[in-house]
């Protein structure tokens, strides 16, 4: 290497490292990969104003970095494939920030992705942050130090969801139905092992995978599932396959519960209309009446987007990345991932902590039912008249699982 | 019991929604000997036509007004493109059918967004035709429209009354297709108009010679197909979903009823339609697989091959892939599909 060339880099170097002090007022660019097209995308487009709706809270003075925070969009169409190319696109425009959410296909296409890239590209490392892949596995066996995950897994969603069930003595009879990919065939297994554990008197009458993303008749499964008798619907679907599945329940006439998880996602909350009152559940780590400071946020978010918030893990992200990068004194991903690791911040509710072993957010869990607004839970989702009313709270050591995480540290 | 009925019901009634649309496609191939491609994106204009008329005039005019809109598109578009690229021969029409998929697709996704529309079906049609409803002791009844909670629910808890409404929508559906299928047999068998129509089919040169204007006569048929594939979709897309992607599902569902049927007849094709409405239907509620089929007939299966993803595959998890199957098959053993003989 020639004596010029030694210099620069050098230079670089310095110029890289004197960057790192000077945060404040500085721009953090993230990138959001996710469906913006297709029959999921309503999904993707709502959390995206979520998204650009925070990043204004939280800039500035909004977290202890004092970083503006800015997010873009980018379409996958709900394609592993699609998002590896949105990767690279990102990537190739200087953002080391990476999210994404819907589809555990697409999680574990870009967990791989990222972590093959920062072995690589040493210098030019990203982090990926999930807010809403659910597949156990991300954080298990596939575990990534550079992945870190706000949702709740599939395992603590069944932990805490089957813990419920055990005080539904009239719950006789369960169908499993699900989309047929990770997230859907996780679902059925932890809801089988859970419900075997918990309540084996429970009869498990079906189970069923249906296409991902691609039904859009649900009347064949609902006759199928009013045929074998079952009392209670356990389903991971989100977006349209759980509204449309909702809309053919009420049409024909099934008149059993739904244990979901994304009741409360884009669409659902029309096709559940008033019919799902008091038979339509679903747990998650936030609901529509958080109360205090997320209340305002929510009725802001409505009044400028006519549109739902629902993807709280949008703000602990920001929370926990400002924190990060004010801990670390940095926005290097390499620094702020090492902060990341274990951190705990207060946020909505309560104080939650990203998991050191297995970037795992342990956060506490809500079981909701889906009923009447009225003064004490008021938020009515596209203007229904319903909500979601919190029945049973789960906390983080309730609904907390173990892992098998086995990560390879950088270093 | 009911399960049978409620799932034969949903059966014809897509299956009828398939004839809708492959009817136009079957009626076209037939006259014009043009394979059109873009059948399905008529159904999809059909549907946002539907919407867009309907938030100005309503529902029921819009029933009327979207399919004229589309029969009149596909008419032009006969007149100004297919027409020119006629004298070129079969494989410029159907890649100029093919680009106009990718143009419309594209267009509509410019005028009404990437994402699914709220198109709703009339308050009219909104709630059940029927209710079947079955109970443990009396049997098997039905009451029109939605029937009342009590119907529904026992006195005795040991009795086991289940109800099943069907939708209003899907009935309108079954009502419509049948209309239609009946005035289509009716204009071609019993009216001038049929008479030249089916001339022109065989005897083009005669027809012409006779005084009838045979390409405008083609024109009208490419036009009038268009229009029942327009109000197939602004029923489709009000009972199921409007967004750009419904041509791209159906659009290779009607290709199999139109092949199965036989190309370019009618009654194949109605025939077709309401066989795989029904297949497809009912492949979901089953959970047969290979393994227990093996069982069945007394096949004994060792522990390693009963795990098999293959042979554990369920009936209900193939179903998408059925119709093609059949395709495939009719395609070897039938090649001029179940009544592959041209009307008339």
């Amino acid at each position: 290497m020639s004596f010029a060339l030694k210099f620069t880099a050098a230079a670089v170097l310095v110029m890289a490292a004197g960057g790192a002090f000077a945060q404040k007022g500085e721009t953090v660019k993230m990138v959001r990969i996710d469906p913006l097209t297709g029959l999921l995308g309503p999904v993707g487009v709502s959390q995206l104003k979520g998204y650009q709706f925070f990043a204004e809270k939280f800039s500035g003075k909004g977290n202890p970095a004092g970083v503006n925070f800015e997010v873009i969009g980018m379409d996958n169409k709900l394609s592993p494939t699609e998002s590896l190319n949105a990767l690279k696109s990102a990537i190739d425009q200087g953002v080391r920030y990476i999210i994404q959410g819907n589809g555990s296909s697409v999680a574990l296409a870009l967990s791989d992705a990222v972590a093959k890239h920062n072995e690589r590209n040493p210098g030019k490392e990203v982090i990926y942050l999930n807010d809403s892949a659910v597949d156990p596995d991300l954080t298990n066996s596939k575990c990534s130090y550079w992945h870190f995950r706000f949702d709740a897994d599939t395992s603590m969603k069944m932990e805490a969801m089957s813990s419920f069930m055990v005080d539904q003595p009239d719950i006789k009879k369960v169908y499993i139905l699900g989309q047929n990919y990770s997230h859907g065939v996780q679902v059925a297994k932890y809801a089988k092992e859970t419900l075997g554990r918990k309540r084996p008197d429970i009869q498990i009458v079906g189970e069923d995978l249906h296409p991902l993303a691609q039904v859009r008749d649900f009347a064949p499964y609902i006759a199928k599932i009013k045929a074998s008798g079952a009392d209670t619907v356990i389903t991971g679907n989100w977006g349209s396959d759980l509204s449309l599945l909702v809309k053919a329940a009420n049409e024909n006439g099934y008149t059993g519960k739904f244990f979901t998880y994304y009741a409360g996602v884009t669409g659902t909350p029309t096709a559940l209309g008033t019919n799902g009152a008091g038979r339509v559940y679903q747990i998650a780590y936030s609901h529509y009446n958080m109360g205090g400071q997320m209340d305002k946020w929510m009725n802001e978010f409505k009044a400028k987007y006519n549109d739902d918030f629902y993807t709280g893990s949008t703000i602990r992200i920001f929370e926990t990345v400002g924190a990060a990068m004010a801990k670390a004194k940095s926005t290097d991903p390499v620094k702020v991932a090492a902060a990341l690791e274990g951190i705990s911040v207060k946020s909505f509710n309560g104080e939650v902590e990203m998991r050191k072993v297995d970037h795992q957010l342990q956060q506490p869990l809500y079981m909701t039912v889906w009923q009447k607004a009225d003064k004490k839970y008021p938020y009515n989702p596209e203007n229904t008249g319903m909500t979601l009313v919190p029945v049973k709270e789960y906390p983080n050591y309730v609904s907390s699982t173990p892992t098998s995480c086995q990560m390879k540290r950088p270093g | 019991m009911e399960f049978f009925i409620i799932s034969t019901l949903n059966g014809i009634s897509y299956g009828l929604l398939l004839f809708m649309l492959s009817s136009g496609l079957t009626l076209i191939f037939s006259m014009m000997g043009v394979l059109n491609f873009a059948h399905a994106s008529f159904y999809m204009l059909g549907a946002y036509f539907g919407y867009s008329v309907s938030q100005v005039l309503g529902f029921w005019p819009a029933l009327v007004v979207a399919p004229l809109l589309v029969g009149a598109l596909g008419a032009v578009f006969e007149r100004y493109c297919l027409r020119r690229v006629h004298k070129f021969g079969h494989v410029p029409e159907l890649l100029i059918t093919f680009g106009l998929t990718y143009v419309v697709l594209e267009l509509v996704q410019l005028v009404w967004g990437r994402i699914a529309i709220e198109f709703k079906p009339p308050m009219e049609l909104q709630g059940p035709a029927f209710t079947l409803i079955n109970d443990a002791v009396s049997g098997l009844r039905m009451v029109w429209g939605a029937a009342s909670p009590e119907m529904c629910s026992a006195a005795d808890a040991a009795v086991r009354v289940v109800c099943s409404p069907f939708p209003a929508t899907r009935g309108f559906m079954v009502l419509v297709a049948l209309t239609m299928l009946v005035s289509i047999w009716l204009l071609l068998t019993r009216t001038r108009v049929g008479l030249v129509i089916q001339a022109a089919l065989t005897h083009p040169d005669a027809v012409e010679a006779l005084g009838h204007n045979v390409p405008r006569v083609l024109m009208m048929v490419f036009g009038a197909g268009a229009a029942l594939a327009g109000l197939a979709g602004v029923i489709g897309g009000s009972t199921f979903l409007t967004e750009p992607s419904m041509a791209a599902t159906v659009g290779s569902i009607i290709f199999v009823v139109v092949v199965v049927g036989g190309m370019g007849s009618l009654s194949g094709a109605f025939l077709a339609s309401l066989l795989i409405g029904t297949i497809q239907t009912f492949a979901v509620a089953f959970d047969y697989t290979l393994l227990g089929a093996l069982q069945q007939v007394g096949v004994a299966v060792g522990s390693s091959l009963s795990s098999n993803t293959l042979l554990t595959m369920k009936l209900s998890q193939v179903a998408p892939i059925l119709p093609y199957l059949f395709l495939v098959l009719i395609l070897i053993f039938r090649p001029k599909g179940l009544l592959g003989n041209r009307e008339g």
